[in-house]
């Protein structure tokens, strides 16, 4: 599943980055690559962007990009 | 010797800056608080070393202007202090390697030392420096703590001959240095990491929006309020007044009076009509504008240092891409409510081209700066609370309309929302007042000196009779169209020096409450001053300014009139 589906207050590790180069490398610099486990902190109204803590940082992304990021929930 | 400050957003290089040179730079708790850079010298033994304070960038691998920028610097530096956020080791260590991977030599400034104790992180510093192969210096920027020690060890830093590694053994590498250095234990979440997550969450964080931007809404209008009735008018009226009242006796009339002095009628100053150098040049901006540059600054300071403004973007991102931007765009946005200038720089921030444009261009147009406001409250406050309303709201649509009608119009890419959204932190009271004293001295020095050219200008032009003639060409478009007498223009004119001055100029000309809102939003929306034109230029360069000035004038007179038809 996505970080998307994921309840807030939910954990999981994620899994793999399914996204073009740039993304995946973006989202690499903030600490979010597969094998790290995260925290899911929010989610806003109308898809908009999900808050995940990584390791002591937290980390705001847009549902598109947060959708490609998947999880296996604990 | 050239040394670099580098490091990921928002750890505090900065701070540091400050620390290494004495020269203070605007230092806040939200990545991108940095987006050119600042120079400055200090001292290594005997030698004058220049220090550089780069934007802050996560990778080597650049994603917007400010990281370019980064980039571009570490090409010209001879050495590297690698500023690093203690509590988030891991990930600032990617950026570490890259460095090392550059031969040039580094040392590393581990950043925010104090805060690792109290959330349990607990890194073995010999292990890490033998890992590394570099010095690592445990620092406190705030306090000053470790920066001697930096120094110290700058001249001894090497390079040291790194072969160039892939993406993924980089991380490989960090895990593995990060697994052999540092241990954390668990602990509770503390009452400000609830209330950090409660902000970003839709309904606390929607409670929580309200009642910050409603609170800080007041207090500015509360602080500003006070320094004006307590201390400024007070100054002014039985200081001030009668200073200028007998130096009025002493010129006796003509042009050198009206420069010096103004119009003075029936023995009274009036220190917002007069328009002499000596009593509005003066009062317009330290009895008007200055009240409220101190009181925004101060509240803003306080929202950036706490940390909040992130988790504004954050809610506000839905809303924003409507208007073709993603949420971290609130924060120029709010930026240029001081000044357009540092706003529109602040743009830098953003990804894309097309953003940068629509939000320079939204700035520019639709978010009046602290001393238009000033003024909005100063003299259309005085005709009620609803008309300062009006102004406000009309502008606040002009703002979401025509972002709608950008992000249509305007093509290329709005990416998605990707930003770290830093702890809550409680506001260090000292770098609060360098802040705040560093921003009023900039409206000092900056705007002080126009103000008192535009009122010479103003008053030689007048004489000259240059406005009667740019008053009858430009009559038909302010009369018929913004219903307008044909002296607004020369207001409108002058709003290209400086819009507070401007609006000070039609405060003599008997206006309705309608012809001054009317006068207000036009002159907010119209032609940007002048420091903002020439930001405007640099930052969008030839063609997208002049697009963006058409818009202005277009958008202005539409609003004007259509504002002149309703009220």
């Amino acid at each position: 599943m996505s970080v998307t589906q994921l309840a807030a207050g939910q954990s999981g590790k994620v899994l793999a980055v399914t996204g073009g180069h740039g993304m995946v490398s973006r989202l690499a610099a903030l600490g979010i690559r597969p094998g790290k486990r995260i925290v899911k902190v929010s989610s806003a109204f109308m898809r908009g962007p999900v808050v995940i803590q990584v390791d002591r940082a937290r980390v705001a992304i847009g549902f598109g990009m947060a959708s490609r990021i998947l999880v296996e929930p604990d | 010797m050239r040394i670099l400050l580098m490091g990921n957003p928002n750890v505090g290089k900065s701070v540091v800056f400050s620390r290494l040179t004495g020269v203070h730079v605007i230092s806040s708790n939200y990545p991108g608080t940095t987006v050119g850079y600042s120079r400055g010298f200090g001292k290594i033994g005997d030698q004058q070393v220049e220090i550089i304070d780069a934007p802050g960038t996560y990778t080597l691998e650049p994603t917007c202007e400010a990281e370019r920028i980064a980039l571009k610097l570490l090409e010209t530096g001879d050495v590297v202090v690698n500023v690093v956020d203690a509590t988030n080791l891991e990930r600032n260590l990617y950026l570490t390697l890259q460095l090392l991977e550059r031969n040039v030599p580094v040392v590393v400034a581990l950043n925010m030392w104090d805060d690792t104790k109290h959330r349990g992180i607990h890194i073995d510093l010999d292990r890490l420096r033998e890992m590394l192969g570099v010095p690592v210096i445990p620092t406190v920027a705030l306090t000053g703590e470790g920066i001697r020690q930096v120094v110290e060890s700058i001249p001894s830093a090497a390079s040291l001959d790194v072969p160039p590694r892939s993406s993924d053994e980089r991380w490989v590498t960090v895990g593995h240095i990060v697994e052999q250095a540092q241990q954390v234990t668990h602990r509770h979440h503390t009452w400000l990491e609830r209330l950090a997550d409660a902000s970003v969450r839709p309904l606390t964080g929607g409670i929580i929006a309200l009642a910050v931007l409603a609170g800080t809404f007041v207090l500015i209008r509360l602080i500003g309020e006070s320094l004006i009735g307590y201390v400024v008018d007070p100054l002014f009226d039985t200081l001030w007044a009668p200073v200028i009242l007998r130096i009025h006796e002493l010129m006796g009339p003509g042009i050198l009076h009206d420069i010096v002095v103004g119009e003075i009628a029936g023995g009274e100053v009036d220190f917002v009509e007069s328009f002499g150098l000596l009593t509005s040049g003066l009062y317009v901006p330290f009895g008007m504008v200055l009240p409220y540059i101190l009181s925004f600054y101060l509240v803003l300071g306080l929202l950036e240092d706490v940390g909040y403004l992130p988790r504004l973007a954050v809610l506000m991102d839905t809303v924003m891409h409507r208007l073709g931007l993603h949420g971290y765009a609130i924060i120029p946005t709010l930026l240029g409510l001081g000044c357009n200038v540092p706003g529109i720089l602040a743009t830098r921030i953003l990804e894309s081209k097309r953003e940068r444009f629509v939000a320079a261009t939204l700035i520019s147009i639709a978010v009046p700066c602290a001393a238009l406001q000033a003024m909005v409250f100063g003299l259309v406050g005085e005709r009620g609370v609803e008309y300062v309303a009006i102004v406000y709201g009309t502008l606040f649509a002009v703002w979401i309309l025509l972002g709608i009608v950008l992000r249509r119009a305007v093509r290329g890419f709005t990416p998605e929302l990707l930003i770290e959204i830093p702890p809550y932190r409680l506001p260090a009271w000292s770098s609060l007042v360098q802040k705040l004293w560093m921003r009023a001295r900039g409206f000092v020095v900056e705007a002080v000196p126009i103000i008192l050219g535009a009122i010479v200008a103003i008053n030689l032009l007048y004489a000259v009779g240059v406005f009667d003639a740019i008053a009858d060409v430009t009559a038909p478009v302010v009369t018929t169209v913004l219903g307008l007498p044909k002296e607004a223009v020369v207001a409108l004119t002058i709003g290209f020096l400086r819009k507070d001055v401007a609006l000070g100029m039609m405060g003599p000309l008997s206006l309705t409450s309608g012809q001054l809102v009317v006068g207000s939003v036009v002159l907010a929306m119209s032609f940007p001053c002048i420091a903002t034109f020439v930001v405007l230029l640099r930052e969008l360069g030839v063609r997208d300014m002049l697009k963006a000035t058409a818009l202005m004038l277009a958008a202005a007179i539409v609003v004007g009139g259509l504002l002149n038809l309703v009220l």
